[in-house]
């Protein structure tokens, strides 16, 4: 068993450095879900503490309260062992804590020295400003370049706007709420020198992070929650991973088995050299897109969030046209110029990353939702007519076979949780039995259970003759359970490589740009 | 028939009429670049209207009529403020509502003075200046609503560019939420660039009344505030532009007033629609050329902080 310890509710005493800012029996409820229930936590000077717990155990809900932007039902805060209350976050910036938020609180309009302008409260001239970002980016090793416009950054980049308008209040104590999510391997390696130099110099850092080999590497002291209670705080260098996945997921993380080679079958998807123009302000561009996925297998595509992975879903779901028409072969039909509704009568089936808005319809009620992707199948919808009875059959099987949870009889799409509203959305595609499946981030922000859940069922819908294209920011459910794995960059993928003749390193390095496909000869050699 | 005095006469109309438009987009632009999208441009500017035409003639100060009116466009805008800011409402149908409230408020503070005339403010005089031909009375014989105009566009556009608090309303304007987890107050922020837009449509009220036309009439504004409206977009948010746009605008309405003299025939209902026809033709070339852009990230979405 893991060495379970109390909460400290103070400094506690002997070698542990004092506490910067305290936690002490948190509480917080929305409505029916009780968020947090009286959570402690002491982020120490000089130290990385880490906040571990899967999605939805309540770690950006303590880290709201810890920096005034929502307001605790019941329970403490103290800074310095002082008691103190945050009423906004104005109020803690100006105590000292900085946050750096994994959606980041950034306008895209504006350029990066004006970004960092609205964070101080000093009125100070922008290119003195500027001159004191420059001091920072060379001191911590953020490259950062202060009048280029916020909108044209990377995300990367962006995250480094963050961090140095946090730095520039000279913070005692800066959370990182998921940094590394949107970076490549390169880049968190970069972004962990940073920390380690802050914390040198004694400021508190609390790293929230469901990668449990970062902080393994990068923290002194974690806290682990589930369910919105507080489980252990531990010491993350003498715990193993597994050891450390077991206090978040309080189970065995089940793995999805990889099935045996079988064999495949003819080619579902074709893309052949598809391009695409950006659009400016939203859609990303596409370069020279050649893509084969045969029937049986799983494709993954890994890259970082933001390099043309959503324009490249929109141009194969059909949202986005304007390739050649040949371009996109789907099922043996030229598909490049067909919408959304023809593409599924060729038997393809899409679930985009947005489950609330783009996959589901939020306030309309979950049967209703049944209709988003089916009417078109001739089953539920006959001569313009819903026939109610074939819907809530449809309903009421994905429900069954998927498992899918909720309070009522038949709920808006918006109250269920995202591990079962994704879990209905696939069962919605699945049950049209499509012979290519395109899914856009399928575990994202869904507990390991449902996770495990939706890739097994990926897995056998595989198996039974469909070909999957997965698209993933998560390189390890990539590398677990799919065949192949191609990489996206800047808009631009590589050649699809099979999982046994690659690695994580030669993946992360086409993550960041070095396109030459690297399969296992280079390690080899 | 155009001779150097004739055309002077129309230039200076010209700037005379693009005044009000200018002074009431200057005013809705900066309620949009903070975010907030208020209909209510054209009741606000009736109100004033109203109230400094009322105020104008019962005290017989033309300095006190236009306090008058900045105050009840201020008024007005706090009205729709308190709802689409504070309550939440759906800004389009609170917008439409101050509007609709403020033409009713109008017609009943003006009622009494119905047939009444006043004396228009005076023209500032520039000994020398004023008499060069053709632009001499446009730029140098108007009246201090015209230099005021002016001056709130350098204000505006200096502002916007150059300040913190242009800085913030352009934060507030592009992401709410973002500005609110920096801690800037985003309501009250929000509410403050409305009111500098209901002064500035009751400025352009009491230009109307007080000076460009010095009578009162139930529908004196005429769409103005909806045109000023369309100045903004036209714009694409950018002071400068707004210059252009009304410049143009009130050139289109000055001269098909002078068409209609002439007498070619053309029906004088559809020379006066020109302005309105303008304003379409003008949003339509404007979306299918720039799409929108430069509009505020935030443009018309209320903003409800977390519990």
């Amino acid at each position: 068993m893991t060495d379970v310890s109390a909460p400290a509710a103070s400094s506690s005493p002997g070698d542990s450095p004092p506490a910067v800012l305290e936690a002490i029996g948190l509480t917080k409820r929305f409505g029916a879900l009780l968020a947090n229930d009286h959570v402690s936590l002491a982020i120490r000077a000089g130290e990385t503490h880490a906040l571990l717990g899967e999605n939805g155990a309540g770690k950006s809900t303590l880290v709201k309260m810890m920096c005034g932007l929502i307001q605790a039902d019941s329970g403490e805060l103290r800074f310095d062992g002082t008691p103190v209350t945050f009423p906004d976050p104005a109020a803690s910036r100006a105590r000292g804590v900085g946050v750096v938020f994994q959606h980041f609180a950034l306008f895209d309009a504006l350029t990066v020295v004006e970004n960092v302008a609205l964070g101080l409260p000093a009125h100070e001239s922008l290119p003195a400003l500027a001159a004191r970002i420059e001091a920072c980016v060379h001191r911590y090793g953020l490259a950062v370049e202060p009048y280029r416009r916020v909108g044209q950054l990377s995300v990367g980049e962006r995250q480094r706007v963050e961090i140095v308008r946090c730095l520039l209040g000279d913070p005692r104590v800066l959370i990182l709420d998921e940094p590394t999510s949107v970076l490549t391997p390169d880049e968190s390696e970069n972004l962990f020198r940073t920390v380690d130099l802050l914390t040198a110099e004694g400021r508190a850092v609390l790293f929230i992070s469901h990668k449990l080999d970062e902080v393994r590497r990068l923290c002194q002291r974690a806290t682990v929650l589930r369910g919105g209670k507080f489980i252990a705080e531990v010491d993350p260098r003498r715990e193993s991973a597994a050891s450390l996945a077991r206090l978040m997921v309080g189970a065995e993380v089940p793995r999805t088995p990889r099935t045996v080679t079988h064999e495949l079958g003819e080619p579902r998807l074709l893309v052949r050299n598809l391009t695409l123009k950006g659009d400016g302000s939203r859609g990303s561009a596409l370069h020279d897109i050649e893509l084969e996925i045969r029937a049986g297998e799983i494709v993954g595509i890994a890259g970082v969030a933001g390099n043309g992975q959503t324009a490249l879903f929109e141009a194969l779901s059909g949202e986005r046209l304007g390739g050649d028409p040949e371009a996109i072969v789907i099922n043996r039909v030229p598909a490049g110029a067909l919408g959304p509704t023809e593409r599924r009568a060729l038997k393809a089936g899409f679930v985009p990353e947005e489950r609330l808005g783009h996959a589901a319809a939020p306030d309309m009620r979950l049967s209703d939702n049944v209709l988003l992707t089916t009417h078109g199948d001739g089953r539920i919808v006959r001569h313009g007519i819903v026939s109610q009875s074939a819907l809530h059959a449809r309903f009421a099987e994905i429900v069954k076979r998927f498992d899918v949870r909720f309070g009522g009889r038949d709920p808006k799409a918006r109250r269920l949780s995202g591990g079962n509203l994704q879990k209905f959305v696939i069962g919605r595609e699945v049950l049209r039995e499509p012979v290519l499946l395109v899914v856009d981030q399928p575990t994202w922000g869904v507990d390991a259970a449902a996770a495990a859940f939706i890739r097994t069922t990926l897995r056998s819908r595989a198996a039974e003759g469909c070909a999957v294209l997965v698209i993933s920011q998560d390189l390890d459910e990539l590398l677990e359970f799919t065949d192949r794995i191609a990489v996206m960059s800047e808009g631009r993928l590589t050649r699809p490589v099979p999982v046994e003749e690659t690695s994580r390193e030669a993946i992360g390095l086409a993550m960041g740009g070095a396109l030459a496909p690297a399969p296992e000869d280079a390690d080899a050699a | 028939m155009l001779d150097a005095a004739m055309v002077g006469a129309v230039l200076a109309s010209v700037v005379a009429a693009a005044s009000t438009l200018l002074i009431a987009s200057l005013g809705e632009l900066v309620a949009e670049r903070a975010g907030t999208l208020n209909l209510g441009v054209e009741g606000m500017m009736i109100v004033g209207a109203a109230v400094g035409y009322a105020t104008g003639y019962s005290s017989g100060s033309l300095l006190l009529g236009t306090l008058a009116a900045v105050l009840a466009g201020t008024a007005l805008s706090l009205v729709f403020a308190t709802l689409a800011i504070w309550l939440a409402a759906n800004q389009v149908a609170s917008g439409l509502a101050t509007t609709i409230l403020g033409l009713g408020l109008a017609g009943l503070i003006g009622a009494p003075f119905v047939g009444t005339r006043l004396d228009a403010a005076p023209e500032l005089q520039v000994p020398g200046l004023t008499d060069l031909p053709l632009l001499g009375e446009a730029l140098f014989g108007q009246n201090a609503f015209v230099y005021a105009s002016l001056a709130l566009l350098a204000l505006v556009s200096w502002g916007l560019a150059r300040t913190r608090a242009g800085l913030v309303i352009r934060a507030v304007g592009e992401s709410h939420a973002a500005a609110h987890a920096l801690g800037h107050p985003v309501r009250r922020i929000r509410t403050l660039a409305v009111m500098f837009g209901g002064a500035c449509a009751g400025l352009a009220g009491a230009h109307l009344s007080l000076a460009y036309t010095p009578f009162w009439a139930s529908d004196m504004t005429s769409g103005r505030g909806w045109i000023a409206l369309a100045l903004v977009v036209f714009s694409a948010w950018k002071p400068l532009w707004l210059l252009a746009g009304a410049y143009l605008f009130g050139a289109v309405s000055i001269l098909q007033l002078h068409v209609q003299g002439f007498g070619f025939g053309i029906p004088p209902q559809l020379l006066s629609a020109l302005p309105y026809l303008a304003t379409v033709v003008a949003l339509v070339l404007i979306s299918a050329l720039k799409r929108g852009q430069g509009a505020p990230a935030s443009l018309g979405v209320p903003f409800v902080p977390d519990r």
